[in-house]
């Protein structure tokens, strides 16, 4: 493999892909020359290339068809092995390889022992080669579907990859011919592809990524100010996926077989890896209609078995699952400190995401003026499954004519590492009644500096000399219980009845309410029109001094002043 | 930014008296900020980047400088198990899960009902890494996946919210035993109740629940700690102590048989439950110095009102019994002085009676003095008539019009004088009416 080792090339010579190296599956993407980026079939038809490499005598086979071989031949099938990269053995998990070949030990890395060779030899293969051999034929697929050679890539990978996971996967890349440009986050890469449409407008807006996969649930808070991204809070979770929604479906469908047949399904190796591609087969298939079959010629001891199921039972059993996802997203809001009042967008990312009932779910956690981004939600959402590929094809465009030395030297920490504002920056303005002036945010909490934001403010109905207050504020919710109706039944001293009400909670109101803080500085314009405008603008340099700067709208002049750095 | 954001409402006028140097006053600064990684990503990055190294050059010294600054968003994950394994419990057979202690199988005995749901995941995840089969086979052990299916087992309920709270009411693990009296000495009795109420908090609806304080807190604190705990809304429920219900449909009466003593049981334990609550707080009270105190100066202040009632009382009986003596006193004087007046009036009366005898004296003597208004002596026939009209007239007057009759008669001494007199008197009252005329015999 020495001859592909070479890994970098000159900008000019470059071709460079986006891909999305999951456990479950690899997605690869390109840009066309109108900068929007495409994710590519292999030359099965697959945008959703299973990541997994099985042997057959000697025969190397990815994607789809290796997936079929995890039930003839499962020893000489590796699967789920991207987290294993750059791990030694005893850190890694190695429960979804139960029923492919298992990881061991050797030298201090993660192998597998597998007959990939002609004839009856078994040789061991070290994670990072099994990695290498994977983007070698994600290479080749890009490279026949766009009949130029690949030779690049930005690569997405999970926000909890540690140096010696991000240094293994650039080498195994490497040595298949790939000189990975950057290595992004996979939260990131969805919000990019989201970001990069058409329509989407430049924006301050608090962002929640779900990225819900197939062995694991990933989610991040994200502030996205101006168009650049601040991670705030993550969360990673193994115990609630894809997986386990087949689990749940797997199981259901033993206990109809056991039913009928007094025969355990999940007892046989061969008959389990059945139930599992077809409980997948059929999951994927409940999201889009309302009833799916699910049927295996000879699932065990030669039966076949066949049955159907709807969504509304499968929402039922895999409850449980659904509730552990509305838990994790709840909890990482809380620990990015903020509210589910806060959060403008949920993208939800990850082949998993295509369940309707887990964005619905959502929708109801978060406020209605949140966007939920998902299939059944949007109209207009992108396919999930495709997101990060599409986001790390549009980050390699935006980077592939710089030398690798000034990417390298422009993702430098002493660049990437700002302050952020922790209080909202805004103006005073004042309603009918309220004497007390209300906040508008002109630049919101989170923000990275330095950072320029203007807002344009009405003056009063016969305009006047008007008075510019800028503050900091921050954000609290309020909570108000609803009152509690009297008992409706007259009977007074009828305790009986009080455990059913207790039941019953009505639902409380919260609201978003800003709180004024530290005055900043005050600033007159004089003069205004009837009917006039004021323009404020804002800039907040690197070392958090102020510039204000207010002038009636169309008019020359005006005010500014200069706050000087804490 | 392209575009503006347009606030709705509208900027309030400078106020009298507002000036400033070419207007614009600085007043404050921003609050301190916090050092963030962003994302080296997308288009506006690249922007930030060009200004940010402007043909500058960073070394590794930068890089660790700057990482170390930025707020950490990823958990550390590596650390190492803390919590030793039990031998014993690493031999468990997972059949017996009903049996185990699924925090400690975890290493979370620490935490138990205080654990997270991320303590948990992250717990589980690594003890996956430890016990998966495969690594045991790796270590060349027996491929006794036993205790990874305890594993399994504990996390599946402990991630279960329903099934957790199950075991939480059952988890004595988590028990605070009440304390003895003996434990109480040397001023322990509040750090070791608290602890006990603290574990038995756990089991409230109502969060947060109050604390049991110190010899310090104040009789509401005191009070509503008590009130809390004799009100407890609890959550617990024994379900997880249930007998196995047979899960065939081939013993229906069985099954149902059994469900029914389950549930028997599960009532009977929570009522037991209460009713060990109910006296642990009893328990607890009775020997609360600090209920003994406030029950003590609640009596001291009972006693002192006590006081001031039968001060107030005894002020108002003797206020009354004064009023009274006043009143009678006022009553007496009353009625002396009506006496003393009523004694007046008789003896006025009685003057006025002896004045009128005196002037019906002085009348009679009149006519007698007019020798009956005959010369010689007078026949007995005009004697009575003269009389009959003196006494007639004198039945018509009161006594001041006798008196001035009398004054006109005292000293006349001529009859003429005498009888015109009478004459006027008895044409003045015949003209008021009230004598007649025809009764006049000789003073017509
Ligand atoms: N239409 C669909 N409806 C429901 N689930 C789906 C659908 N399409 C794919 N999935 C599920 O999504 C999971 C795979 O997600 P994805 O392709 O994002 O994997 P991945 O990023 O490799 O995940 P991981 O690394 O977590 O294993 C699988 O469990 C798959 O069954």
């Amino acid at each position: 493999m020495t001859a592909e080792s070479v890994t970098t090339t000159a900008p000019a010579e470059r071709y460079a892909i986006g891909i999305a190296f999951g456990n479950s599956n690899s997605s690869i993407a390109v840009t066309s020359t109108d900068d929007k980026a495409e994710v590519i079939a292999n030359e099965d038809g697959d945008r959703q290339i299973p990541s997994i490499l099985s042997y057959v005598d000697g025969e190397e086979y990815n994607g789809q068809q290796a997936k079929q071989q995890l039930i003839r031949n499962s020893g000489n099938t590796v699967a789920h092995f991207r987290d294993f990269l750059g791990q030694d053995f005893k850190s890694i998990d190695p429960t979804h390889c139960h029923a492919s070949a298992h990881p061991h030990e050797n030298n201090s890395t993660v192998a597998f022992t597998i007959q990939d060779k002609e004839g009856d030899e078994k040789s061991t293969v070290t994670i990072s080669e099994v990695a290498t051999r994977q983007f070698r034929r994600l290479k080749q697929s890009a490279s026949d579907f766009s009949g130029k050679q690949v030779n690049s890539a930005v690569i997405t990978i999970p926000t909890n990859f540690s140096e010696n996971q991000k240094s293994a996967l650039i080498k195994s890349a490497g040595d298949a011919g790939i000189e990975v440009l950057q290595l992004i986050h996979e939260p990131i890469a969805a919000l990019l592809a989201y970001d990069a449409r058409q329509e989407s407008k430049v924006s301050d807006k608090n962002v929640v990524v779900a990225d819900l996969g197939g062995t694991r649930s990933d989610v991040a808070v994200i502030a996205s100010r101006g168009g650049m991204y601040t991670i705030l809070a993550t969360a990673h979770d193994y115990e609630f996926a894809g997986a386990h929604l087949d689990k749940v479906l797997q199981d259901h469908f033993s206990k109809e077989f056991i039913k009928w047949n007094s025969i355990d399904p999940r007892e046989n190796a061969r008959s389990l890896a059945k139930l599992k591609l077809e409980s997948e087969a059929t999951k994927k298939a409940l999201s889009i209609g309302n009833n799916a079959s699910f049927s295996v010629e000879s699932l065990a001891e030669g039966i076949d078995f066949s049955s159907t199921i709807n969504r509304l039972r499968y929402e039922t059993i895999a409850r449980k699952v659904f509730d552990g996802f509305n838990r994790l997203v709840e909890g990482v809001v809380k620990k990015a400190g903020l509210d589910v009042l806060d959060i403008d967008e949920v993208i939800m990312s990850g082949g998993t995401s295509h369940t309707p009932k887990i964005a619905a779910n959502f929708q109801s956690i978060f406020p209605e003026s949140t966007a939920v981004l998902a299939p059944s939600t949007t109209p207009t959402a992108i396919n999930p499954s495709e997101l990060q590929a599409r986001g790390a094809a549009l980050q390699a465009s935006l980077i592939q004519e710089y030398e690798l030395e000034d990417i390298e030297q422009s993702t430098h920490p002493a660049v990437t590492t700002v302050k952020h504002l922790t209080n909202a920056i805004g103006v005073l303005s004042i309603s009918g009644e309220e004497k007390k002036g209300i906040f508008t945010p002109i630049v919101t909490a989170e923000t990275a500096v330095p950072a320029r934001r203007t807002v344009h403010v009405p003056v009063p109905k016969e305009g006047g000399d008007v008075l510019i207050k800028i503050v900091e504020g921050g954000s609290h919710i309020k909570v108000t219980k609803p009152e509690l109706k009297p008992k409706e039944n007259g009977n007074k001293d009828d305790s009986d009845d009080s455990e059913e009400d207790s039941d019953y909670e009505p639902e409380e109101q919260r609201e978003k309410i800003w709180r004024v803080g530290n005055v900043l500085a005050e600033a007159a314009v004089k003069g205004t029109k009837k009917g006039g405008k004021v323009e404020v603008m804002i800039n907040v340099a690197g070392d958090l001094g102020v510039t204000v700067t207010a002038r009636e709208v169309g008019e020359k002049g005006g005010v500014r002043g200069n706050l000087s750095a804490p | 930014m392209a575009s503006h954001i347009q606030v709705p409402l509208p900027l309030p006028v400078v106020p009298d008296g507002w000036a400033a140097d070419k207007d614009f006053k600085a007043t404050g600064r921003l609050s301190a900020a916090t050092q963030r990684g962003i994302e080296p990503v997308g288009p506006h990055f690249l922007a930030h980047a060009r200004r940010a190294r402007h043909k500058r050059t960073f070394s590794e010294d930068d890089r660790i400088q700057a990482q170390e600054n930025a707020k950490k968003v990823e958990d550390d994950d590596s650390g190492e198990i803390s919590e030793a394994e039990d031998p014993m419990m690493l031999s468990r057979d997972a059949k017996e899960w009903k049996q185990q202690d699924h925090y400690a199988v975890l290493g979370l005995s620490k935490y138990r009902f205080k654990a997270t749901e991320e303590q948990i995941k992250r717990a589980h995840r690594k003890k996956v890494l430890r016990h998966h089969p495969d690594k045991k086979a790796a270590a060349g052990s027996t491929e006794d996946d036993s205790f990874f299916k305890c594993i399994q087992k504990a996390t599946e309920v402990l991630l279960d919210p329903a099934k957790r709270r199950q075991f939480d009411s059952v988890d004595d693990g988590a028990d605070v035993e009440p304390p003895t009296k003996k434990q109480t000495k040397d001023g322990k009795f509040y750090k070791l109740w608290g602890s006990c109420f603290k574990a038995e908090g756990r089991f409230s609806r109502v969060q947060p629940v109050p604390r049991f304080g110190d010899e310090n807190s104040s009789k509401e604190d005191v009070d509503s700690f008590y009130n809390f705990f004799y009100n407890f809304d609890s959550w617990r429920s024994f379900e997880y102590q249930d007998e196995d219900v047979p899960d065939d449909n081939e013993n229906r009466d069985q099954k149902r048989h059994m469900e029914r003593k389950n549930n028997n049981a599960r009532k009977k334990k929570k009522n037991e439950d209460t009713a060990r609550l109910r006296k642990l707080v009893d328990d607890a009270m009775a020997g609360d110095e600090r209920i003994k105190k406030f029950r003590q100066e609640a009596n001291a202040s009972k006693n002192k009102k006590r006081l001031d009632k039968e001060a107030a009382e005894k002020k108002a009986k003797e206020d009354a019994q004064a009023e009274k003596e006043a009143a009678a006193k006022a009553a007496k004087d009353a009625e002396e002085k009506a006496k003393v007046d009523r004694e007046q009036g008789k003896k006025a009366k009685e003057v006025a009676k002896a004045a009128v005898k005196k002037n019906r004296r002085v009348m009679k003597g009149s006519v007698k003095d007019a020798n009956y208004f005959v010369s010689g002596s007078a026949p007995a026939t005009t004697v009575d008539a003269v009389l009959g009209d003196v006494e007639l007239v004198q039945g018509k007057i009161d006594p001041d019009e006798t008196a001035a009759l009398a004054a006109r008669l005292n000293g006349l001494k001529v009859a003429d004088e005498i009888k015109s007199v009478w004459t006027g008197e008895v044409k003045r009252l015949v003209d008021a009416g009230k004598i007649k005329a025809v009764d006049v015999k000789v003073f017509a």
